[in-house]
């Protein structure tokens, strides 16, 4: 089998992320993918400390630490700035998690994304505010535990659905990618770096700490995730023309996912059983999107 | 070469002959004037800049940091309540210490909604380390826009140049333009030792603990102590080339003044007449503009009214809870200093207009009054 995966790290050894990090292992490769000729924004999230306190950087790059709803717009600062001094080469890269994206940061997204400002936008999906202590976000799934969602009154709701939402802006290039499935991701990296104008990258990105899983188990969840079709991978062109890249031919229960996290231990079989169907659900609705 | 103008175009051909490279605006009342001139330029070809028409004022400021990081020389403008909704930002600017420069037309907080002159947007920004500089005509605003380059990229702090709405934003004024070779020989290209640079990787704005965070804003404060100095210096060499001269603080007939108004804005132009008038009553009054207020002119102030028997500072501004803020600010600097009694004047709020006998009549009551007074309100309807 070719690897696809670029041998060159840019990253720098003695980053402060946990043990079994899905984000952090997400921007190892994204920069082995996008290279020295890139620079990174970052708003409050995991990595605004996984990249290491002043003065140590981890990156490997330039990286701009900035506010919790301005990635995107400082990715498009960056990017003028660049391009007004004549260099139109250097990749621009807005990195944060899934708050950042999902909930305050979507303002300056949409603003970026309608404007088609030539930048690479990656969340690294945690499914909660796990840098803060693990508060929900409206990415945090049904069921779930978090900090502001107990036991007690644990979520019920749906998800918001993010790439829906990039799509109706049309913008060239959305995926969604999971560390997982490494070829696949790097893949719809360097399409993304290929791609001129505003790109989004979905990265679903495990997190122990917040979901109350064993580290060893991330890579495991990972794939659980696209195995189950909680988490499917596709990407999506132009915002309208729909490609499953990972078809997942033995679909696995719900529960085989839910049951190796203790955010999930609270929810009895019905739960269970209710969050199976609406995963159903949703991705019977997404697959009438798919092309052949 | 002399042109007719409104203060707000000043404020645009301020930007276009500062040779800006990344201009990022969100529309509001009364500032759009200034992003529609600038966006014409830059379309035209008049000036090579990226305009990002962002979708609000917090976006504004954060695409200006991004492309200040960057090394480019970076403006907005706003007013009020984009102003405030950029708050989080501003600090960002000045802790990241980006030397971006922005045009404030001042206008009331809302609600109610109002679209007139008052000052208390800029002056709840007075702590985010911002250089703020109070400009009185449309001269003023085009040449405080190239200074204010000057001096920022020197100390490495953003400046914003606040003005009244209409009574200056959208008043026609005659104003000199300086020929753009003089502005640039005065304003090189903004080169920054270090800035956002695939070269030389490094992380900007990181996690600072105890150990660092403090010295941080000590070097902040030197910055500001030094930018006295610098705006004294940038004024000096603006007026080899244009004749005119500009520096902290404007004082008008102040050497022998029994009583010193101390004004900004537009008030201040108004004050200058109004303290004519007084002196051929026979009456010693003059006139202190302060032109900048951080970094506060301190030395420059005790300089000027020194000698005066009383102060009274009008304020288009106010602190409820407490005083006007110019006035606040001129008591702290007195005290420990001098024992000049200061009265606090409260005039305009809201962009209720102040006029030449609305000054007179304060100097009159100021110079009958033995007891000084923390606030006067000024035609107010009780």
């Amino acid at each position: 089998m070719k690897l696809t995966i670029p041998e060159e790290e840019v990253m720098n050894p003695g980053h402060l992320a946990c043990q079994g990090c899905g984000g952090a292992l997400a921007m190892r490769y994204a920069l082995k993918v996008y290279g020295k000729n890139s620079m990174l924004t970052i708003p409050a999230c995991c990595w605004a400390v996984i990249d290491g306190p002043f003065p140590y950087t981890t990156a490997g790059v330039p990286l701009f630490h900035t506010a919790f709803e301005t990635a995107a717009v400082v990715g498009s600062g960056l990017r003028a700035g660049l391009k007004v001094q004549g260099n139109e080469e250097t990749n621009v890269i807005a990195w944060a998690g899934d708050g950042g994206t999902f909930d305050i940061g979507l303002q300056a997204i949409s603003g970026a994304a309608e404007r088609n400002d030539d930048i690479t936008y990656i969340v690294y999906d945690n499914e909660a505010y796990m840098n803060t202590g693990i508060q929900r976000s409206s990415a945090t799934p049904h069921g779930a535990w978090t900090t502001t969602t107990p036991v007690k009154h644990y979520k019920k709701g749906k998800k918001k659905n993010i790439i829906e939402i990039m799509a109706a802006h049309r913008i060239p290039y959305t995926a969604t990618a999971s560390i997982a499935y490494p070829e696949d991701l790097t893949k719809k990296l360097k399409k993304a770096k290929e791609t001129k104008g505003f790109k989004f990258l979905h990265i679903f990105a495990p997190c122990p700490t917040g979901w109350k899983s064993d580290p060893k188990n991330t890579i495991k969840l990972a794939k659980l995730a696209v195995d189950t079709n909680i988490f499917p991978l596709y990407e999506i062109i132009d915002g309208l023309e729909y490609t499953q890249t990972k078809k997942v031919k033995k679909v696995k229960p719900v529960k085989e996912y839910t049951k190796l996290q203790g955010r999930f231990k609270h929810l009895n079989d019905e739960e269970i059983q209710y969050m199976q169907e609406q995963t159903d659900h949703n991705y019977s609705i997404l697959e009438k999107k798919f092309s052949d | 070469m002399k042109k007719t103008m409104m203060g707000n175009f000043a404020a645009s051909w301020g930007a276009q002959l500062s040779r800006a490279q990344v201009i990022a605006a969100y529309p509001i009342t009364p500032q759009t004037l200034i992003v529609e001139k600038l966006s014409e330029i830059v379309a035209d070809g008049k000036l090579d800049a990226e305009f990002i028409k962002v979708e609000s004022e917090h976006s504004a400021m954060s695409a200006c940091i991004g492309a200040s990081a960057t090394g480019a020389r970076a403006y907005t403008a706003t007013s009020a309540q984009g102003l405030a909704l950029m708050h989080e930002m501003l600090h960002w600017a000045a802790l990241g210490r980006l030397p971006i420069v922005m045009a404030n037309v001042n206008r009331a907080m809302a609600p109610g909604w109002s679209i007139w002159a008052d000052q208390n947007d800029s002056l709840s920004q007075r702590d985010t380390g911002w250089m703020q500089i109070y400009a009185s005509s449309a001269q003023d605003i085009l040449d405080s826009t190239m200074l204010a380059y000057k001096v920022s990229e020197q100390v490495l702090l953003p400046t914003f140049i606040s003005f009244d709405a209409f009574f200056l934003s959208h008043t026609v004024e005659v104003v000199d333009m300086p020929e753009q070779e003089e502005i640039d020989k005065f304003l090189p290209p903004f080169n920054p030792e270090y800035k956002m640079d695939v070269k030389d990787p490094r992380s900007f704005g990181a996690l600072t603990d105890q150990q660092y965070y403090y010295e941080f804003r000590y070097k902040m404060q030197n910055a500001m102590d030094e930018a006295v100095d610098v705006i004294k210096e940038a004024g000096k060499e603006y007026e080899e080339i244009t004749g005119r001269r500009y520096d902290l603080v404007q004082p008008y007939k102040c050497e022998d003044a029994d009583l010193i108004l101390v004004t900004s804005g537009t008030i201040a132009e108004t004050t200058n007449v109004a303290v004519d008038r007084l002196r051929e009553q026979g009456k010693k009054v003059g006139n202190l503009k302060i032109r900048v207020i951080r970094p506060y002119p301190k030395t420059d102030i005790l300089k000027t009214v020194e000698g005066a028997e009383k102060i009274a500072v009008i304020d288009r501004n106010i602190s409820n809870g407490y005083h006007g803020i110019f006035s606040q600010e001129l008591k702290g600097a007195l005290y420990n200093e001098t024992d000049i009694p200061v009265w606090g004047l409260i005039a305009g709020l809201g962009g209720r207009d102040v006029k030449v006998e609305d000054i007179i009549e304060m100097a009159d009551k100021t110079l009958e009054s033995d007891s000084p007074q923390d606030i006067r309100w000024e035609g107010v309807k009780r």
